[in-house]
């Protein structure tokens, strides 16, 4: 699939973002005046941030309202309702502790559970495909829910919580990059299938439909990034999970958690520019590519 | 909303014969042609005059080589090439329709197409996404999903006379290759053609349930050696009189000669 910056930018920041607000809703912490308007601000920066880099993708953004009709079946819809609905209910209970000194509970706790909703639904939007092997697994959405836990963790200061949700959010990514290398070959789906030739013999493409390029090519098919898929592996897990980890186990000063925090983006970037670029779409099977 | 129905009256539908496309692009071009000048957003392209021309289209032939396996003692059998038509199938269970947040994606209950509104069209692009078979594309100028309608404008068009009113793909191929109907009536022509030359679906195992069928490739008959001097070229005959017959022998007793 092709690595968009702004699906990119998207999926890392607002889930960063919604996790943040996830553990203010729980009051962990529970800050209130300036302090609760910087975590706030953080927050919304991430969560409001995100979704507006998604809509620069859109072919017409200005008809994005439209998006939220069709909850009934589409989980892209269902996730604009929750964000907006999270990002509502969060607002009053922001509102409270910044300018009232008063935490109001319940709403927090809506405002928690709408926040994992909307990480949920995101993650439904890619698990949902069966047509990218590699993301139709039960791993995306644990992997987005607790790379969205922990990441809110570590930005809301909650170190003890943060540690070992970043040991299993790191373990489950190695195990879902392990497991996701051989779901293409076991999803059946192959050239034989895909045009039905296979009792024939060996089927190799021979011509394209065209001399150029295409939207399908450009979309689906981008061979470029799995190229040094290892060595982004490598970096995604040192700077998204052992770095941040080391840092919190030597140091509890603000700024060494500062750092371990900035790690961990440069980490979630760099794992899900691999999420988006080393998924393969079936239809690639057409111009025998991937 | 964007629910598929539980069941559609008819199921129109293409049936495309593997074995006699000559892969001429005819339906490609007739298709772009009909499809830029009528219903929808035309479809663009982009540098159409440079060395990166890119643009949308509804139908596209691609072309396979198809090499059967060697068998026991016998040379494999020569590769095949086949020209391979794909566009929209029109699945019973279309995932594209069921990924679209604003509903501008559809399958009429009436007769199975499936369709965009391209007023609600946001062209976020999950429905091109969401298809295995890559039918949908996302034009580059208009910003919203383009995808073949079955030419839901001339199969209904009166003001057409009626050996038109069949989609331009199938009006336009000249070697008979695609054929237009409904599929769910199993006395229709398209639905007797797939029963005798065992139609087919693409990609089974992602469970869309495609209305279109392939029709495979005839197997190839095994040619003949032939060749017409042959009766005038027979062998010299092994019972030769006369000079002839003493030059056979005379020269099959040298050492080497031939026997």
């Amino acid at each position: 699939m092709h690595p968009a910056p702004s699906v990119i930018a998207f999926t890392t920041f607002s889930g960063l973002g919604f996790g943040l607000l996830f553990w203010l809703g729980m009051g962990m912490p529970a800050p209130t005046g300036w302090v609760a308007f910087g975590y706030f601000a953080i927050a919304y920066l991430g969560a409001v941030g995100g979704l507006l880099a998604s809509t620069f993708h859109l072919g017409r953004p200005e008809r994005a309202i439209k998006a939220f009709s069709q909850w009934k079946s589409s989980w892209l819809s269902r996730e604009g309702i929750c964000a907006v609905v999270t990002l509502l209910i969060m607002a009053v209970y922001g509102a409270g502790l910044v300018f009232l000194d008063t935490r109001f509970t319940l709403l927090g706790w809506l405002g928690a559970i709408g926040a994992l909703g909307t990480v949920f639904t995101t993650s439904m939007i890619y698990a949902q495909l069966k047509t990218v092997p590699r993301w139709h697994h039960w791993t995306t959405v644990a992997l987005f829910l607790l790379l969205s836990l922990a990441g809110g963790a570590l930005l809301s200061g909650n170190v003890r919580l943060a540690l070992p949700l970043l040991v299993i959010a790191g373990a489950l990514q190695a195990f879902a990059w392990f497991h996701g290398d051989g779901r293409f070959l076991a999803s059946g789906t192959t050239m034989a299938s895909a045009t039905g030739l296979g009792h024939i013999g060996r089927v190799t493409a021979f011509e394209p439909p065209h001399t150029g390029t295409n939207y399908l090519m450009r979309e689906f098919i981008h061979e470029v990034g799995r190229k040094h898929a290892v060595q982004l592996r490598v970096i995604a897990l040192g700077l998204g999970f052992v770095l941040p980890i080391l840092l919190l186990l030597v140091s509890s000063s603000l700024w060494i958690a500062v750092l371990a925090a900035i790690s961990h983006v440069f980490g979630i970037l760099a794992l899900r520019w691999l999420f988006f670029a080393q998924a393969e779409h079936v239809v690639g099977l057409y111009y025998g590519k991937r | 909303m964007t629910q598929l129905p539980t069941s559609t009256k008819k199921k129109l539908g293409l049936v495309i014969d593997l074995d006699t496309c000559v892969g001429c692009h005819a339906c490609v071009i007739s298709c772009k042609g009909w499809n830029t000048e009528n219903y929808g957003a035309p479809l663009s392209d982009q540098n159409a005059y440079s060395g990166a021309a890119s643009g949308t289209f509804l139908n596209r032939v691609h072309s396979y080589e198809v090499q059967p396996p060697m068998l026991k003692d016998q040379p494999a059998a020569p590769a095949q090439l086949i020209h391979f038509p794909k566009s929209c199938l029109h699945c019973d269970d279309a995932p594209c329709v069921t990924v679209c947040p604003t509903g501008a994606s559809y399958k009429r209950s009436e007769d199975g197409i499936v369709l965009v509104n391209e007023q609600d069209c946001i062209g976020c692009g999950l429905c091109a996404w969401a298809c295995p078979y890559g039918a949908r594309e996302l034009d580059a100028k208009e910003g919203v999903m383009k995808k073949c309608t079955l030419c839901v404008d001339r199969i209904y068009n009166e003001n057409l006379p009626e050996e038109d009113r069949q989609p331009a793909c199938v009006r336009t191929c000249p070697s008979n290759a695609r054929h237009f109907g409904d599929l769910a009536d199993p006395t229709s022509d398209v639905s007797i053609l797939v029963a005798e030359r065992g139609g087919f679906d693409l990609m089974p195992e992602q469970g869309t349930k495609p209305t279109n069928k392939y029709l495979p490739p005839r197997p190839k008959d095994v040619e003949p050696e032939y060749d017409i001097l042959a009766p005038y070229l027979a062998p010299v005959a092994s019972d030769g009189k006369g000079l002839v017959n003493w030059l056979d022998k005379a020269l099959s007793a040298l050492p080497g000669g031939a026997k």
